[in-house]
């Protein structure tokens, strides 16, 4: 019987096997922020533990309040960057170098294929589109793969969801990821790794499917994944060119992750997206989705783009294709949020800040913070915003305050109109 | 070991997450007992007060899919120290029901049927758990015992009190 990428990951990192259900793995990227990271650390020393397993597997960045926002997010940056130095993790990155986790981590190159890879943040699962087995984990969970570099799962069974057809201008990944989940629940792909293939995903940019396999939490799944092929090796190149001859030889050697033609699965899924509108959510949980159609019209307090889902280049890019030349609604504020320093200054280059700045968007440092109602555009009671992030929980964005997930592009062009609108209209 | 056992307190929905439970504004904090009164405080569910509700509980039941959402420890932490060391749900999101073991608690899931059971069984409910036998003692209006199964990996974390414990001892 073959196996799928999961199953084989798992076998080539397995540590242990406590039970037939329970596996412990080797971790080779356990990747740390500000929020949860702290509690193990002090834990740690309250136990006379203070050790990492392994300097150059461990990468740590303050992205969640950033610059502190009070006494308290300042503390937690110090605990962090205090114990980045005392242990000399080199991978440690803070004000001037940081940006948020899941997308300043894959620009650096510290993902690829075969990997595991754990963060005490659930959209670690981002990850999966380099062909990686990336969860998310609680705090010891972090504390134990800091000290052991280990941590345990159980035996996973995986849902492969084939994605066809052809995306319509105007529709992009977010889409696909916020129907997916429509389609699945909240609780549709729990304890299973969605293996994300087609010809769709194969067209998709790196970019583009760590947006899909970003969302592949909101289903309740452990890890999105894709399988690493040509984009994937380019994307990487920069990094690993000493380490093979051409990209050729890179991809022959990305694909022995490739699930066997014979692999098992839990659950199949097949998707055609070409019919597909852009999605939007409404109500608290990500499940809640409609096309952009039936959602027009709804009036919006904020609009915000930014995030680990959506806040790369590519992103910014689609945006500026709606925002160039107009302004922004008078009754909407328009935050921008580039998720890296690379980001940002390649947007400036590109004259996109320029385009967002000059349609009223008011642009942003790096940082986690809106999308958690954190810092850098907290909502007050009974705002609406119209968001690129990828949790309209209640409260997320502020106590009392409303968010509706959409793409960049449909946040663009709701921020022209004052309204949730359909990008397709104004391309 | 931790004690296991007390006044049930019903929640009942579906798809409680976890920034219902604490949410992240709260995240800020560096200890765990500072989250203490900011359990269950975005909460939706009709007729449902934190300040009043939560008074001498000792378990939560639950429906399906309980604490999905963010990674955060903090779901699991701000039970502990409001005494509660037992959720009992139809099923549990992985990262929490996880990170309920790491902590050496208890992540209880059932059938359906029995889901329904105790929450027929009115509103003062008291949960004894037998863990070496694997079941619930509920007593309410009436009385019901319910077996439940327990992972014998989660039982051992339960036994060393955590992951880290179970971890640096066989690791």
């Amino acid at each position: 019987m073959g196996k799928t990428i999961a199953e084989k990951i798992f076998v080539a990192h397995l540590r242990d096997t406590p039970t037939a259900e329970n596996v412990i793995l080797d971790i080779d990227v356990v990747m740390c922020h500000e929020i949860t990271t702290p509690i193990a650390i002090t834990d740690l020393e309250a136990r006379g533990m203070d050790r990492v397993f392994d300097t150059s597997k461990i990468k740590a960045v303050i992205d969640h309040v950033t610059p502190a926002k009070d006494s308290k997010t300042a503390t937690q940056g110090k605990i962090l960057r205090d114990w980045a130095r005392r242990h000399k993790i080199l991978d440690f990155f803070d004000i001037g170098a940081n940006g948020v986790c899941h997308a300043l981590f894959p620009e650096k190159g510290f993902i690829r294929p075969g990997n595991t890879v754990i963060m005490g943040d659930s959209h670690t699962c981002t990850h999966g589109a380099f062909g990686a087995f990336a969860a998310g984990v609680g705090t010891t969970d972090l504390e134990v793969g800091i000290l052991k570099g280990v941590c345990s799962f159980r035996t996973p069974e995986t849902m492969r969801i084939t994605i066809t057809g052809n995306l319509q201008d105007g529709v992009s990944a977010k889409d696909v990821i916020l129907f997916i989940i429509r389609e699945l629940t909240v609780n549709g792909a729990t304890d299973k790794v969605m293996e994300f293939v087609g010809p769709v995903v194969d067209a998709l940019s790196m970019e583009a499917r760590m947006t899909l396999c970003n969302m592949a939490i909101e289903a309740g799944a452990t890890c999105g994944i894709c399988l690493p092929d040509r984009v994937t090796a380019k994307y990487l190149w920069p990094f690993i060119k000493d380490q093979y001859a051409s990209i050729d030889l890179a991809v022959e050697d990305f694909s022995k992750w490739h699930s066997d033609p014979d692999a098992a699965y839990a659950q199949e899924l097949t998707i055609d997206v070409s019919k597909l509108a852009p999605q939007v959510t409404f109500g608290y949980k990500p499940d809640e989705v409609k096309d952009v159609t039936e959602m027009e019209g709804t009036p919006v307090d904020q609009v915000y783009i930014g995030s680990c889902t959506n806040g790369r280049i590519e992103d910014l890019r689609a945006a500026s294709r709606i925002l160039k030349g107009r302004k922004i609604a008078v009754n909407v504020r328009g935050i921008l949020s580039p998720a890296t320093p690379k980001v940002y200054s390649q947007a400036l280059e590109e004259g996109l800040i320029a385009i967002f700045m000059e349609a009223g968007f008011c642009v942003t440092n790096p940082t986690c913070g809106a999308c958690l109602g954190m810092s850098n555009g907290v909502l007050a009671e009974g705002e609406i915003c119209a968001s690129t992030t990828n949790r309209n929980f209640n409260g997320r964005m502020g106590k009392g305050g409303i968010v509706h997930l959409m793409s960049p592009l449909t946040a663009a062009a709701t921020a022209v109109q004052g309204h949730i609108t359909d990008p397709r209209n104004l391309l | 070991m931790k004690k296991f056992g007390g006044k049930a307190l019903f929640l009942d929905r579906n798809d409680i997450n976890t920034d219902e439970i604490i949410p992240a504004k709260y995240l800020t904090e560096n200890t765990k007992m500072a989250l203490q009164p900011f359990i269950l405080e975005d909460l939706k569910l009709g007729g449902f007060d934190p300040r009043k509700d939560i008074e001498g509980k000792g378990v939560i039941i639950t429906r399906a899919n309980f604490g999905c959402g963010s990674s955060r420890e903090h779901a699991v932490w701000v039970f502990e120290v409001n005494d509660i060391n037992v959720v009992i749900a139809e099923s549990f999101a992985r990262i929490f029901r996880q990170n309920m073991y790491n902590c050496g608690m208890l992540a209880i899931e059932l059938p359906k049927e029995d889901i329904e059971t105790l929450f027929s069984l009115g509103e003062a409910v008291r949960i004894g758990v037998d863990l070496a036998a694997c079941t619930l003692t509920a007593q309410g209006d009436k009385k019901a015992v319910i077996p439940f199964r327990l992972n014998e990996f989660d039982k051992k974390l339960v036994e060393a009190g955590g992951w880290l414990a179970y971890a640096d001892k066989n690791y």
